[in-house]
């Protein structure tokens, strides 16, 4: 018996043997399909992996046990024996009557939290009457201009007991506000609501293009949110810093982790120069992340993901709280991955990107429906795609024991490659002066879109199968059943928001309007007046030109 | 040689949709294949998109829309370049469109519709083609 170091480099020269020997010899009669083999992400992969003895060597630092530093095996310490993750299907359409049906729908089938959809008007701050708003009222969200639709929203869905995500950026406190102001209303205070808002602009200057305000108000705005609600709504997921636009918008897996932790690094500093404490906002920090169909890989990233966190919380902001260190994550299964072609297809693509967010151990889950890549899910479509999650919850057994793929010699090495590779692009990040700067010299969107094209061009090539696109067609496609957003939506929504400002005290709201802008033009918190303001039944878009009275507007620069 | 012979285009993201992957994408195979390609940039309102093409002087503009809001947003696109007595100017789109809305969509104006899967030289020899049927200017 030699040490682990010395078996490691037996073992590594036997495969070298192997590899020179009988399988030189056998590729001369039987050579493999390809001369090189790679990732999703274009990551060469060996044909033969073997241990690496730093596993063992190095066990505590590179792996340590669930709920435990640094994370890499899981956050909790049972993982899925205590309780499954959350099943959240993403969702919202049309006008808040419509969305709340679905809503209660998703909980008789037993989804055990919300996630609401918004529409572009609601996301970006315009009402849903602005003319900036034509066409896209309803479309892919929920219309909210104000705290009526909201009423009606969560209207039966009591808040004290169910958590609800929002994806919601630029306008998160105001949306935030709202829900606070409906808990109110159903008699929960304050600091009994549970549920998360995205809040991650920055991704959304790199990615998804939701932004209203310039970064500097925009990460101010989510300053003023953390400091808020560590104090009033403490179970509030303040943030949940996204990796999942960044991959769909094309870039790989070492990109999604590096450009999601440098936002989130970029947060944290901006709290900490706020003059809040690491370890007070810390523990509500909560991620976002894609889960794509290659399956080693993708669990690979989760782990790196989580371990490359923890070191920068430790190492760069001194958090000393568990729970600070903590990399927690939501998944959602790739939407580029869909195809509009042979979508019944789609299902399985799904099951296996959730299957890969399960090994990689995540803490909720969002399954993609097979007729996305065409349309709004059907409810049917929807169904399918929960019950992909309830299979593998209750009947692949992979939920037995915690971090499966611990010790693979393949899954291992993929995450310490993910974790060097994105470690080495935050580094250049920071070179260049910090996330935001590296935004505005166009640094982070010419990597995802560099890597977006070369992915496209392995496709286009035929290089890269997609089933049912490059390869294995079958002509014409069938006609499925979609779903439509009914074409009065906008008629309905605009007729609501004519009853609300008819309705409502125009002067008590013309003055929280002022108060909102006076607060943004001091170093005031905006929360407490933006909550004033929802109450009167200021609008989302009347509340953004308040704020836009001092932040400005930002505009894309493009060539 | 080639390149200075094909014509001009544009490649615009009306609305307030930000999914810009596909839009950068076609640009990117359309100056491959020697155009000269302009992208807007997300979120321009449909003014902006035919202010830019009749300036740019283009030959044709492809909208790209992921949002649903194509029917509303094509068609004003169509309707200002009629306005502006730009209709010789080609319309092509893409994006996440549902099967059904394409016919529609082409009775509009719209020449041709371009949904997720198809491949790249599909879309280069459609609008060469179609570029190649247009009267000489």
């Amino acid at each position: 018996m030699g040490s682990t170091a010395e078996t490691a480099a037996r073992i590594a020269t036997a495969i070298d043997a192997w590899n020179n020997g009988p399988v030189a010899k056998s590729l001369a009669k039987f050579p493999e399909q390809r001369t090189a083999f790679v990732t999703a992400s274009d990551k060469k992969v060996e044909r033969l992996y073997g241990p690496d003895a730093s596993i063992f060597d190095d066990y505590d630092r590179k792996l340590g046990l669930p709920g435990q530093y640094p994370f890499t095996r899981g956050v909790q310490p049972t993982m899925y024996r205590g309780r499954f993750w959350t099943m959240r299907q993403y969702a919202g359409f049309a006008t808040a009557e419509e969305s709340n049906k679905r809503y209660r729908y998703l909980l008789e089938q037993g989804t055990t939290g919300l996630s609401v959809a918004f529409d572009l008007p609601t996301q970006i701050g315009y009402d849903s009457d602005d003319d900036m708003a034509a066409g896209e009222v309803g479309k892919v969200g929920v219309a909210i201009d104000s705290l009526a639709d909201m009423e009606t929203l969560l209207e039966g869905i009591p808040l004290d007991k169910i958590s609800t995500s929002m994806t919601i950026n630029a306008t998160a406190a105001i949306l935030l506000a709202m829900y606070i102001v409906v808990g109110e209303k159903q008699g929960v205070a304050a600091d009994k609501l549970n549920g998360t808002i995205q809040n991650d602009i920055l991704k959304e200057y790199i990615a998804r293009g939701t932004y209203r305000f310039p970064p500097k108000p925009s990460l101010r705005l989510i300053s003023d949110i953390f400091g808020y609600c560590t104090e009033r709504v403490p179970n509030w997921n303040t943030i949940s810093i996204s990796g999942y636009h960044i991959r769909e918008a094309g870039s790989t897996a070492a990109q999604e982790i590096a450009f999601t932790l440098a936002d989130a690094i970029c947060y944290v500093d901006t709290a900490i120069k706020a003059g809040l404490k690491v370890d007070d906002f810390g523990p509500r920090l909560a991620f976002f992340f894609a889960s794509h169909s290659d399956l080693f890989e993708e669990v690979a990233k989760f782990r790196a993901a989580r371990r490359l966190y923890a070191r920068i919380m430790k190492e760069r902001f001194g958090a000393a709280n568990p729970k600070s260190l903590m990399l927690r994550f939501h998944t959602q299964t790739g939407g580029v991955t869909l195809t509009a072609q042979q979508p019944e297809n789609n299902i399985v693509r799904v099951a296996i990107q959730a299957l890969a967010a399960v090994l990689g151990g995540t803490q909720s889950l969002h399954t993609n429906s097979k007729d996305e890549a065409l349309a709004l899910p059907t409810e049917e479509a929807v169904t399918v795609a929960l019950r992909t999650q309830q299979i593998i919850a209750y009947e692949s057994g992979v939920t037995n024991t915690v971090d499966p793929l611990a010790g693979s010699f393949f899954v291992e090495k993929l995450t310490d490659e993910l974790e060097a590779e994105a470690e080495a692009l935050i580094k250049q990040i920071d070179e260049r002066g910090g996330v935001v700067a590296a935004i505005e010299q166009g640094f982070i969107q010419k990597q995802i879109e560099q890597s977006a094209y070369r992915f496209g061009q392995s496709i286009d090539s035929g290089d890269r199968v997609i089933v049912g696109v490059n390869r294995f067609t079958s002509g014409d496609e069938p006609d499925i059943d979609l779903f439509e957003v009914p074409e009065s939506t906008t008629q309905r929504q605009v007729e609501k928001l004519q009853r609300v400002r008819q309705s409502r005290d125009s002067k008590k709201v013309e003055a929280a309007l002022a108060n909102i802008t006076q607060a943004a033009a001091s170093d005031a918190n905006l929360m407490p007046p933006i909550i004033d303001a929802v109450r009167e039944y200021a609008t989302v878009g009347e509340i953004c030109r308040a704020l836009a009275v001092v932040f400005g507007e930002y505009a894309e620069s493009h060539s | 040689m080639e390149k200075s012979l094909k014509p001009r285009l544009l490649i615009g993201k009306p609305g307030l949709d930000g999914h810009d992957r596909g839009a950068k994408y076609v640009a990117q195979i359309l100056r491959d294949a020697g155009f000269e390609v302009i992208y807007t940039g997300i979120r321009r309102s449909p003014e902006q998109i035919v202010d830019t093409a009749i300036q740019e002087d283009v030959a044709a503009i492809g909208l790209s829309l992921l949002s649903g809001a194509h029917n509303v947003l094509f068609g004003r696109v169509l309707e200002l370049l009629r306005e502006r007595g730009a209709e010789d100017v080609l319309v092509f789109g893409g994006g996440t469109i549902p099967p059904k809305d394409v016919p529609r969509l082409k009775e509009m104006g719209v020449a041709a519709v371009f949904t997720p899967g198809t491949p790249a030289r599909e879309i280069v020899e459609t609008i060469d083609g179609l570029l190649a049927q247009r009267p000489a200017v």
